[in-house]
């Protein structure tokens, strides 16, 4: 593409979904990539960009004065992330919304200022998807720099949302065009909303104690997949690793849904059994998270339930828990 | 099916077991695991090609041993599961009801685990295919079977899915969990990942019963089963044992013989 | 420009390949001092990670040395040894690391002189490999 030559010229890195084996992935490509348009969404999310599934904190020498700190050199390149699902661009925004909250977390502040979002409309959805249900859909703007959406000329809308999709236009002035005439809804896919967000939240505050988690949590196996392939998931571990005198603090990657992840240092561990290490997955991203920080923690891009190897089906789950009667 | 539903039907009613651990419809034609404990329930248990996933991992969880005494419904590597589970102890004669099932759907009635053994020796433990990709990635120069599993190991994200979906990993305190010390590194770079990984095989390696749950379950399609197979090959050649057919079998790694060869000792 | 000069870790046994490296000393035989000893009470203490964690932090070569079959002072540990270390050549081997940087050897507490000669062709076959670097790249891989 033209535009992300251009970029690339100017030294930005350029994250796009390639094919790799049966999977859809993102990488950094080279020119002349085969960027893929055509799928409804990948395996993995892109917030491994702005948020890296390992990442280093800072680095330690241990002098005879004390510890030193050397002061971090890497640079975070300007990045953008072309052709993910508007979805994953508004997931940004749970994204942000944690790392913002009280602590403002340098490290993913300044990774996801040198990152521009430029996703594409999805022309087509999966039984998997349910943006619709969770306040997105196909066309949703949420988190993205630019939306571009395909028209059936070949020709892509482009709509800037924000300061930083400006930036993007005057780097490439002649690339930009005047609005098309062709309307956007035309082009986006159909998905029917199953729930609303809001009400699941006021149903899931009646239902902590109901034994829906039992029966719903007995098929998982508590791999962790869905957290380690959601857009949404931030739960992270910090990693000490030292070499004799020196070493790394690392953060990585980490999922609620392990069974040692409350385990309290006491031999404690209030989220033994898997039902409750289930609930607290729902409810921290459909009532917890909306209370605590206004944004709800899933975008509904399906992908948890595409690779969970026992079928677990969130939406299903969801659909499930609005049905059931108001405890008394 | 409907002899397999008859006989479930049965279980449950007549209260022999609690529970039955089967096959269901998913999500577009997939295949999920299901909890049966109404005999009126039984429509929803299904068998076919697709019922690939091996239901023994659920025989050891607390949350199932909860619902009372389960039946599972068991093709081959799943019997297999069940045998090498009763040899390390796991599970005893009885504790469970078996439902076999062969490759064409049908019923096989096994008294007791007597009755497993001799129906799963029969069975090769590793396919014509299996060998052959075995075969092609042990031609690779070094060089080159180095960078094929570093491209696909580098992926891993350390999920460990291919740790929760094996019946054979159930300790309930994984090496990776304890942190004093933290032998294996948790992050997933490349050292973490590749340690992890030649550490699952190894403790595996004799216990495999090549259900291929492992690289089924993982979200990004790495091989892994790969790394198992190969070990099952070698302790096969090398010493003559196979895992998942004699529930009263040796384990390789604690077990040795005085005349074990190897041919790079000094 | 200095020659490369490996660095080699070894597991060895107590009873047996300790004694003999120490009678190597005593005997005042001189060999390749690349080898830093790592003295255990059996080769069947040695856990198959320990040798990958010598390979990330820095050596080139590993010898894993105990008693000779039948004279384990623990009567057994080195058979369970020699199978784990069959299993674990084989599983290095198929994932690509070279197993040539890896050498066992059963060496008595008598036997000073065999210790000496291990030890320098042993080193200078490291030499001849090279650093270990293919696998010390790993280490700072995969981290943003």
């Amino acid at each position: 593409m033209e535009l992300l030559k251009k970029l690339s010229s100017k030294g930005w890195r350029i994250i796009a979904p390639v094919r790799s084996g049966n999977q859809v992935t993102f990488r950094e490509i080279a020119e002349g990539a085969d960027i893929l348009e055509d799928f409804v969404q990948s395996t993995q999310s892109a917030k491994g960009v702005i948020f890296p599934p390992v990442e280093e904190l800072f680095r330690y020498h241990m002098k005879k004065e004390g510890a030193e700190l050397p002061e971090q050199e890497k640079t975070i390149p300007t990045t953008l992330v072309f052709g993910l699902r508007p979805c994953d661009a508004a997931a940004v925004n749970s994204l942000n919304a944690v790392f913002t909250w009280d602590y403002q977390d340098s490290q993913f502040k300044e990774r996801l200022e040198n990152t521009y979002f430029m996703p594409v409309s999805c022309s087509r959805a999966d039984e998997y998807c349910f943006c619709t249900s969770v306040g997105g859909n196909p066309g949703d703007t949420r988190g993205s720099d630019i939306l571009l959406t395909k028209l059936s000329t070949g020709e892509y809308l482009a709509e800037i949302v924000t300061d930083k999709g400006k930036k993007i236009t005057e780097l490439a002035p002649g690339l930009f065009g005047a609005e098309p005439l062709e309307a956007k809804e035309k082009n986006l896919a159909v998905v029917d909303r199953r729930f609303d967000a809001r009400e699941l939240k006021q149903k899931l505050e009646t239902l902590f104690d109901s034994n829906i988690w039992v029966q719903q949590s007995l098929r998982c196996i508590g791999c962790g997949a869905c957290a380690f392939v959601c857009p949404t998931c931030v739960c992270f571990d910090i990693q000490d690793e030292g070499r004799g005198n020196q070493g790394k603090r690392l953060r990585c990657w980490d999922s609620c849904g392990f069974s040692l992840f409350t385990l309290h240092t006491s031999g404690h561990n209030p989220r033994d059994k898997q039902s409750q290490r289930w609930r607290q997955r729902i409810m921290h991203k459909f009532s917890y998270q909306p209370d605590r920080l206004a944004v709800t923690g899933c975008v509904g891009c399906g992908r948890c339930s595409r690779a969970c190897p026992v079928d677990m089906n969130l939406l299903e789950h969801l659909v499930q828990a609005m049905a059931m009667e108001v405890q008394p | 099916m409907q002899e397999l539903r008859n006989k479930v039907k049965e279980l449950l009613s007549k209260g022999t077991v609690q529970t039955v651990i089967g096959y269901g419809e998913g999500t577009a034609g997939k295949v999920r695991p299901v909890f049966i404990t109404d005999p009126g329930n039984t429509d929803s248990l299904i068998f076919d090609l697709r019922c690939k996933q091996n239901l023994a991992v659920y025989l050891l969880k607390p949350e199932v041993k909860q619902l009372g005494k389960a039946a599972v419904v068991a093709p081959l590597f799943t019997l297999k599961t069940i045998l090498q589970l009763a040899a390390e102890f796991q599970l005893a004669d009885g504790d469970i009801v078996i439902i076999g099932m062969d490759d064409e759907g049908k019923l096989i009635e096994f008294p007791d685990l007597a009755a497993v053994e001799a129906f799963v020796t029969r069975y090769d433990d590793l396919s014509a295919e299996t060998k052959a990709e075995l075969d092609r990635i042990e031609k690779m120069p070094l060089e080159e079977r180095w960078q094929y599993w570093q491209k696909e190991l580098s992926r891993c994200i350390k999920c460990y899915a291919c740790r929760a979906a094996c019946p054979l990993c159930y300790c309930t305190r994984c090496t990776v969990e304890i942190n004093q010390p933290q032998w294996i590194a948790v992050p997933s770079h490349d050292l973490g990942n590749l340690e992890w990984h030649i550490m699952r095989a190894m403790h595996l390696a004799g216990r495999c019963i090549n259900c291929g749950e492992c690289a089924r379950a993982c979200p990004l399609d790495i091989p892994l089963n790969l790394l198992t197979q190969k070990l099952i090959r070698e302790i096969s050649l090398h010493f003559n044992q196979r895992a998942g057919i004699g529930s009263k079998a040796e384990n390789t790694l604690s077990t040795f013989k005085p005349d074990d060869k190897e041919n790079f000792i000094n | 420009m200095s020659e490369f000069e490996p660095k080699i870790v070894a597991f060895v046994c107590n009873w047996c390949t300790y004694a003999g490296a120490d009678l190597t000393g005593t005997s005042r035989i001189k060999y390749a001092s690349n080898v830093r000893v790592l003295r255990f009470p059996c080769t069947g203490r040695i856990d198959f990670m320990l040798l990958l964690k010598a390979f990330a932090n820095g050596a080139d070569g590993i010898i894993v040395s105990g008693c000779h079959p039948n004279d384990c002072h623990y009567t057994s540990g080195n058979f369970h040894a020699r199978r784990r270390w069959i299993v674990f050549r084989s599983l290095l081997d198929f994932i690509g690391i070279d197993v040539r940087r890896i050498h066992f050897a059963w060496i008595s507490a008598a036997e000073g002189a065999k210790w000496a000669e291990f030890v320098n062709t042993v080193t200078a076959d490291i030499k001849k490999l090279g650093p270990n670097a293919d696998y010390r790249r790993l280490l700072d891989a995969g981290i943003a």
